[in-house]
């Protein structure tokens, strides 16, 4: 968990849990369609894909995003330890559906 | 700041006034901007990149600029706080500064790039209710700067034109000397490691 947060660091840049930034929140995100949330601005890749957010999408698409999304507008290169992904995913997935997101 | 405040930082605060009382005609803006820009964007429409490719990089500039925004009002809001002292208000104040530069240098990229560079939200979330204390303005500021760096840090390596990665690493730079700084007032260890991720 602790070491989740500690990667999560370089998503705080651009993302929150709790609220749209310049990237969209991520409360709630597992089982979300992609580009889906209410009030944030998305590319057209993002909001046209039929992609639904689970631990698989979240790897290939954190890995790279322009690859795995040509269009999106997450500008960042990606991770490629795919251990680092997992532990990332397992804290994002943990944290999204905690007591803290819920509205 | 407190009685105690590390000298570095002090001789920091000194100087850093007296940039802001020059900087305060505003001029040097657009000239530092527009200098860091020129050679950065001398191959744009040149043809050699692909309109694919273009756009891409036009979509990574704006997502920069959109952070670049967030910092411009975070710092305004830490500003209008009444909760910065006159010793470190003009440190905000100038960091501020910087990123409404960079926003302009990453805008004329956008633009001689033939896209649209995004514009400022309306208004922007802030955790407010955690900003009691001119530490908690401090730690709030320094978390931006580092996620900044970050942020920076994974758009280098994507940029199709390489000429854009220069612009964002001098950027990066800056941003961490912020974050730097502003760990030395909270009294933390200004370069934690070797590394940065
Ligand atoms: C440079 C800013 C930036 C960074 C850094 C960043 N993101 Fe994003 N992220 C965005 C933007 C902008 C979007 C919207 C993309 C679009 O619409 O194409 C986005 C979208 C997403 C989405 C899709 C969400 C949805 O609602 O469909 C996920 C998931 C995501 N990011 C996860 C991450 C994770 C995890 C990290 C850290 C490893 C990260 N992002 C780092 C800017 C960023």
């Amino acid at each position: 968990m602790q070491q989740g947060q500690h990667i999560y660091q370089q998503c705080m840049g651009c993302h929150s849990f709790e609220y749209h930034r310049t990237g969209p929140m991520h409360c709630q995100l597992f089982g979300r369609q992609a580009g889906s949330a209410e009030g944030f601005d998305y590319s057209s890749a993002m909001r046209e894909s039929d992609i639904v957010w689970n631990e698989e999408s979240l790897d290939q698409f954190l890995k790279s995003p322009l690859t795995f999304l040509p269009g999106t507008s997450m500008g960042f290169v990606g991770l490629q330890d795919r251990a680092q992904r997992t532990t990332l995913i397992d804290y994002i997935k943990e944290r999204s559906m905690s007591d803290l997101c819920a509205q | 700041m407190s009685k105690h405040a590390p000298e570095l930082f002090k001789e920091t605060l000194a100087s850093s006034r007296r940039q802001f009382i020059q900087r305060a005609g505003g001029l040097t803006l657009s000239a530092t901007a527009v200098t860091m820009m020129a050679g950065a964007t001398a191959s744009a429409g040149t043809g050699k990149q692909s309109s694919n490719a273009v756009k891409q990089d036009i979509r990574i500039l704006n997502t920069a600029i959109a952070a670049e925004h967030e910092a411009v009002a975070a710092y305004q809001l830490g500003a209008e706080s009444g909760l910065l002292n006159d010793a470190v208000l003009p440190i905000a104040i100038k960091f501020q500064g910087h990123h409404k530069e960079h926003i302009e240098a990453l805008a004329a990229a956008v633009k001689q790039f033939g896209g649209v560079a995004a514009e400022a939200k309306a208004d922007y979330r802030f955790p407010v209710e955690k900003l009691k204390t001119q530490s908690n303005v401090l730690e709030f500021a320094a978390g931006l700067e580092r996620g900044a760096v970050s942020a920076y840090a994974g758009a280098i390596p994507i940029f199709d034109n390489r000429d854009l990665s220069k612009v964002a690493a001098s950027i990066l730079a800056d941003e961490a000397m912020h974050w730097a700084i502003l760990r030395n007032a909270l009294g933390l260890d200004p370069v934690p490691g070797a590394f940065f991720s």
